[in-house]
């Protein structure tokens, strides 16, 4: 077991995060959104990770072979479906939001304010 | 029969509503689906009624293993639970009692059906009942993430609804962007308590935490949940997106956004706390105290400025909503069961209100196609009934007797003045600003009390108020602005841009928008009145407040029964504070409405903060993660997790 997967989720979650605030284009901002959830995959997939593990699928391994845990895949595979869900409804609301106001940067919606 | 039965149906009976109406909304006519929506969400909340009740006769927990599967003697097992506490049960009745009430107020709202057919508004709202629902029931910490997105995602659909408009999808688009990134937040805390503890249910982690020394991982663990849950409830500085939405979502969404769900962050916040860690293997509670009360006071102050600047009629009842969550997680962050069952009361009686000053505002916006203060200066001296439950709705936010929102402030200040005597001047202050600002806008809108908006015009020349339009006069784009345009454009008559919700404007007031307001107060009144409601708040707020009690209850099937709580009943201090309050808040209102001009020093303390709300997404995400440092810094000294 490495440092590296936590790292690497620690760095997906940042980066995602600096990419939302500097982007200057909402589909831009909705990606990164992605990337930062991504993060979680692989922290919960590290997290379950075990050495020389094989997959948790009772049928084709002995009983009493070294699995790694199916749980976190559960999760993560929840994940993704809650993932796609919102990623979806972004996206659309940002079409929406270009018909409407003609422009996808978010310097120049200033609509909301104070 | 057991009640235990009953709780998979409270969340699963609104989800079945809404796949019948997606599939048979198109071809049914709108009376029918709006039967068929009431229905379900009432059937619902009889259900988590019933479970309250049959808790309340036999055992005070009800406790469900989906799928009956139990863990085994050694608390292990992969099974599901749903955990009905009276705390966490009455939340989902009052929620569910809420939507039917918003579908009841929106039974003659959207007039005209949107195009694809009238089910699909109906059935949106059932979705974000179950999210509710199940959010306040289960005992899993990967379902309540899964329910914290459900209603997330309904409730940015439903933000966004009226998508041919320009404001609404981008107050939805910044509410989502920012709402999804506390979740993934959260999700990264779990995954946390995961790899920890092994365990992903509320009981069996605190169990296993038990057991353990509190680490810097547990640390980060807490922070990343507690900030998801804190974004949801909008606590400053993760607070931007709150009245961005509340201000462009139809008004039914408003009403429940502002009257539970955001509320709904706070228990999370207080469930999490009691259940996972509350124990030795947990935070101390001096840690996790002093950051919540500190994030209260914060939001308390800074949303109670906020909500006195503005005009625009929903976002003033917004930021009241960001202020009063302040007070909810000072009482909440008192840790213990005086604080949280004053914060019950309030949260309840509160809710009310503010659902029902959202519905007068809703009853507003179709008549007179705006929200805006000083532009419906006296327009509505015709609607007596509508401004006065709007006035009572003020008076009930700055707390007076003997509405529920001043018992519960009571209750929760007494609790609070143990800790700090300056914290119960935080909860007089804040609920009479709020009320203060409700009651000038009522006094301005209903009565055409103050100076005219002509004479503020002249006095002020083109460039208006500093209200709105000081701060972006760096801006060119100001055309965009729906104040700038009420200011610039110089003629009263002129409506702001602010399309009714209604098919065309309202001539008649239809009598459930009326009825639905006035029975929410009249909830709210009931709720300081009946002394059964504070004493059965009170013991539910014991069995909540108990970490141990949770655990064996959950784990072993052992019905614990606490010493009663302290009864939460009015005391004199309680009432003179209540008072004391409502008269701060009218005498604010008052001299809101003598000014003519905002006074330049509250001006100038509050453009930061003003600035601050910028509309920006980039902004609003990094200051969540600012918030997230904050939280971590607040809650890191005393813990000793790096010993």
């Amino acid at each position: 077991m490495t440092l590296l997967p936590y790292l690497v989720a620690g760095w997906l979650f940042l980066i995602g995060v600096y990419g939302i605030v500097v982007s200057r284009d909402l589909i831009h901002t909705v990606g990164c959104l992605s990337v930062t959830q991504s993060s979680t995959y692989v922290l919960l997939l590290a997290v379950g990770y075990r050495d020389g593990g094989t997959a948790p699928v009772y049928a084709d391994v002995p009983k009493d072979a070294r699995v790694v845990d199916p749980v976190v895949q559960a999760l993560t595979l929840t994940d993704v479906v809650v993932g796609a869900t919102v990623t979806a409804l972004l996206l659309a609301l940002v079409i929406q939001l270009h018909k409407r106001h003609g422009t996808v940067d978010p310097d120049q919606l200033s609509a909301l304010k104070g | 029969m057991n009640v235990a039965r009953l709780l998979p149906l409270v969340v699963v009976v609104p989800l079945l509503g809404a796949a019948v109406l997606a599939a048979g909304g198109r071809r049914l006519p709108r009376v029918a689906s709006d039967s068929v929506s009431v229905a379900f969400a009432a059937v619902s909340a009889v259900l988590a009624g019933a479970a309250l009740l049959g808790g309340a006769h036999g055992d005070p927990y009800v406790v469900e293993w989906l799928g009956g599967w139990r863990p085994g003697p050694g608390g292990q097992g992969v099974g599901i639970v749903l955990a009905g506490d009276p705390l966490s049960l009455g939340l989902a009745a009052f929620a569910s009692l809420l939507v039917v009430a918003v579908l009841l107020y929106s039974w003659r709202y959207f007039e005209e059906p949107p195009r694809r057919g009238s089910g699909s508004f109906p059935a949106l709202m059932l979705i974000f009942q179950a999210g509710m629902c199940g959010f306040c029931l289960t005992g899993d910490l990967f379902n309540s993430f899964v329910f914290f997105e459900l209603m997330g995602v309904v409730a940015y659909a439903l933000t966004g609804f009226r998508v041919e408009e320009r404001r609404p999808v981008q107050g939805a688009l910044a509410f989502g962007i920012v709402n999804s990134l506390g979740g993934y937040a959260m999700l990264l805390g779990i995954a946390l308590l995961y790899a920890r503890t092994g365990e992903l249910g509320f009981a069996q982690t605190g169990r296993r935490l038990d057991g353990q020394h509190p680490d810097a991982l547990v640390l980060a663990a807490f922070v990343l949940v507690a900030a998801g849950l804190l974004v949801k409830a909008a606590a400053v500085p993760f607070h931007f997106w709150l009245p961005d939405a509340h201000a462009v979502a139809p008004t039914p969404v408003s009403m429940l956004l502002s009257g539970v769900m955001v509320e709904l962050g706070v228990f999370g916040v207080a469930r999490l706390y009691w259940t996972v860690f509350a124990g030795p293997g947990g935070l101390p509670q001096e840690a996790v105290g002093r950051a919540l009360v500190a994030v209260g006071v914060v939001t308390a102050l800074l949303g109670a400025a906020m909500s006195w600047r503005q005009r625009h009629l929903k976002r003033l009842l917004a930021f009241s909503t960001v202020a009063h969550i302040g007070l909810f997680l000072i009482g909440a962050g008192l840790l213990t069961a005086e604080g949280t069952a004053g914060t019950s009361l309030y949260v309840l009686a509160h809710g009310c209100v503010k659902a029902a000053l959202f519905a007068c505002t809703g009853i507003l916006l179709d008549r007179y196609a705006s929200v805006d203060e000083r532009e419906l200066h006296g327009k509505a001296r015709e609607l007596p009934l509508t401004g006065g439950l709007f006035v009572l709705g003020g008076l009930a936010v700055c707390g007076m007797p003997p509405f529920g929102t001043s018992l519960g402030k009571a209750v929760a200040e007494e609790a609070a003045g143990h800790t700090g005597h300056w914290l119960t001047a935080v909860f007089v202050l804040a609920s009479a600003v709020t009320g203060g600002a409700v009651l000038r806008a009522g006094l301005r809108v209903f009565a055409g009390v103050g100076t005219r908006p002509e004479e503020v015009r002249r006095r002020t020349g083109a460039a208006g108020s500093a209200d709105h339009t000081g701060q972006r006069s760096d801006r060119s784009d100001r055309t965009e602005d729906f104040a700038t345009d009420a200011d610039s454009t110089g003629d009263v008559g002129t409506r702001g841009d602010e399309p009714p919700e209604t098919g065309g404007r309202l001539r008649r007031i239809p009598v459930t928008m009326l009825a639905v307001p006035a029975v929410l107060l009249a909830a709210a009144l009931a709720a300081g009145i009946v002394p059964q409601w504070a004493t059965a708040t009170a013991d539910a707020a014991q069995f909540f407040a108990s970490h141990e009690g949770y655990e064996s209850v959950v784990l072993d099937g052992v019905n614990p029964r606490p010493a009663p709580g302290p009864p939460a009943h009015w005391t004199a201090v309680g009432v003179l504070l209540g008072l004391l309050s409502t008269a701060l808040g009218v005498g604010a209102a008052l001299l809101g409405l003598r000014r003519r001009t905002p006074s330049e020093g509250t001006e100038r303390l509050l453009r930061l903060p003003a600035r601050l709300q910028s509309g920006h997404i980039g902004d609003y995400v990094a200051w969540t993660v600012a918030g997230v440092a904050l939280l971590a810094l607040l809650t890191a000294p005393g813990t000793h997790t790096f010993g």
